[in-house]
């Protein structure tokens, strides 16, 4: 797939006709890189260059990592993703493999159920939710950032898709050598279903770093904050002008997730499309 | 189904492995959905003592409330123009990228990349480059001899302000499922227009690629539109609405109504209304899915 396919001439339309897509598509990376390593007179001034004359960007930098504890809400982000990722692994792998793999009753009503929830928007469950954890005293905690997606449908939906292609040839294998059904889960299925469970991974992880809309109802103490409410605090409550900062902690908040893509690129493309099933 | 072989499991075993997740579905999904709907009929108020069934009467206030017609309006245009554009331009950059071999990663990762970054984040860079006096765009208008806008306290163009950053936003997303649409093409297929004669790009493009694109077509639409009706980020940290309004939308009503007033129970009659938008939407996907696979 990787030879030329096409003439000459057209090819060149081809990259000019791509090429001021790909300006547009990344102009505000370029220009927020570009911003967070100017000072404060070059940001202001009324004359546009793109590159920065002088460097600024110690004081950008430092600002945005002092102004608010930027650095804790990273924290706060990688606490975040990885406890909902692991919880969502334990929690929804063995109900997938028991969907594919075991005949019992009601597996017909429990995968009807996943199919309905699958319709389900989270932002709709997000309000009863709120009032639940405010009666039990959640809010504001870890717990409440986590706990309502640590059940994914999708993931049992996904696991569900790849066990079902897994042969049974190695299940009864497993069984033959006396291993429960539990054990079955974590040392035959899992392994096998790697490919899978990188892909949701990548899907969950990406989907709930970028979340704002939950961790801005479910907390408000500060030493909680997500990178996302982090940034959006910065914003709406800072010096709403300071630019070169703002762009500074911009960049912090997208630089993990934009360098694992850049090196991992396909998995990305995979694990975000074929979870394309959930809008 | 690959039932052959399974094996019927004891009750302790299937506890085991389906207990946990059937219980946080009930927990945070059906139990929410059920009291979501109950809450609707109510006028529950957050840390009000007492809570009574009003009936229909929530759903009666929101025909004549301007906020939310107005909102409501707000985010179909918003659809209605996300929609068709980032899904014509997905498919454009679809196309053209296949079309070759030349700088084909380069160009996917380009134009996939909005799509990965922290949406918050990248709101708050465009609100930078719309600046009316120092943002590049406006630098970029006054060069070519034009005013520059200010396009987000305009009340006039601040929706279509935030549908171009919604667009921006989902190109990738639809060129990456139109790319695996267009690799799901036999060869064969162009191969035996060439013989009947379709051998430029035009002929060749409406008689294969165009009807065998229809399903994942169809498929974007739909995975679009409901993405582009849970549109709220740009919105809560660009405009908060406003200016007066102007760029309301639905989910950013809801937001407002349940945690700025703490109307519970309005606030659960519009999330009604926008659930069934979208289930809507779902039930097509579902539609379209189903023939999919009955196609394969």
């Amino acid at each position: 797939m990787t030879g030329h396919r096409l003439p000459g001439s057209l090819r060149l339309v081809r990259h000019l006709v791509l090429l001021l897509g790909t300006t547009v598509m990344l102009a505000p990376f370029v220009l927020m890189v570009a911003t967070s390593l100017k000072p404060k007179d070059e940001i202001f001034a009324t004359r546009f260059h793109l590159l920065p004359q002088r460097l600024g960007a110690a004081e950008n930098y430092y600002e945005a990592l002092t102004q608010v504890p930027l650095l804790h809400f990273l924290l706060n982000g990688v606490i975040v993703t990885a406890a909902i990722f692991t919880l969502q692994v334990i929690v929804n792998v063995p109900a997938a493999y028991a969907l594919a793999k075991l005949r019992f009753r009601g597996r017909t009503t429990l995968f009807g159920a996943v199919l309905v929830c699958l319709l389900i928007p989270y932002q709709a469950t997000a309000l009863p939710i709120y009032i639940l954890f405010y009666w039990f005293g959640l809010l504001n905690t870890y717990a409440a950032l986590v706990l309502p997606f640590t059940i994914s449908v999708f993931g049992i939906f996904l696991m569900r898709q790849f066990f079902l292609g897994v042969p049974d040839d190695l299940i009864d294998a497993a069984r033959i050598d006396g291993m429960s059904e539990y054990g079955i889960v974590w040392s035959v299925m899992a392994p096998a279903a790697i490919p899978a469970l990188v892909a949701f991974g990548i899907f969950s992880v990406v989907a709930h770093w970028n979340d704002y809309f939950w961790p801005l109802i479910a907390v408000a103490d500060h030493s909680l904050y997500t990178p996302p409410l982090g940034i959006a605090f910065l914003k709406l409550n800072g010096e709403g002008t300071a630019y070169g900062p703002l762009m500074a902690a911009a960049t912090i908040v997208i630089a993990p997730l934009v360098l694992a893509f850049l090196l991992a690129q396909r998995r990305f493309v995979e694990g975000i499309t074929f979870t394309g099933l959930k809008g | 189904m690959a039932d052959a072989s399974s094996r019927k499991a004891s009750l302790p075993t299937v506890l085991l492995l389906t207990a946990p997740a059937v219980l946080l579905m009930l927990v945070f999904l059906v139990g929410p959905l059920i009291c979501l709907f109950v809450l609707s009929f109510t006028d529950y108020q957050l840390g009000a003592p007492s809570i009574s069934l009003v009936g229909l009467a929530n759903y009666a206030e929101m025909t004549g409330d301007e906020t939310v017609t107005i909102s409501i309006a707000n985010t179909l245009i918003y659809v209605a123009i996300v929609v068709p554009a980032s899904v014509a331009l997905g498919l454009g950059a679809a196309l053209l990228i296949d079309a070759d071999g030349s700088l084909r990663g380069f160009y996917r990762a380009a134009y996939f990349l909005p799509v990965m970054a922290t949406l918050i984040a990248m709101a708050i860079v465009w609100g930078f480059m719309l600046d009316p006096r120092i943002g590049a765009i406006n630098f970029g208008l006054k060069a070519m001899g034009l005013q520059p806008l200010d396009f987000l306290n305009d009340r006039k163009i601040v929706l279509f302000t935030l549908c171009g950053i919604g667009i921006w936003q989902s190109v990738g997303f639809n060129m990456v499922l139109f790319m695996a649409g267009l690799t799901a093409i036999p060869p064969e297929l162009y191969e035996a227009a060439a013989v009947d004669g379709a051998r430029r790009g035009g002929a060749r493009f409406r008689l294969v690629t165009w009807p065998m694109l229809a399903p994942v077509t169809l498929f974007t639409v739909v995975i679009t539109a409901i993405r582009a009706f849970q549109v709220f980020d740009t919105v809560a940290v660009l405009t908060g609405g406003g200016p007066n309004k102007a760029s309301e939308v639905l989910l950013h009503t809801i937001y407002s109504e349940a945690f700025g007033y703490f109307r519970v129970g309005y606030a659960a009659a519009l999330v009604v209304v926008f659930l069934g938008f979208i289930l809507v939407l779902s039930a097509i996907r579902v539609f379209v899915l189903d023939r999919r696979r009955q196609a394969q």
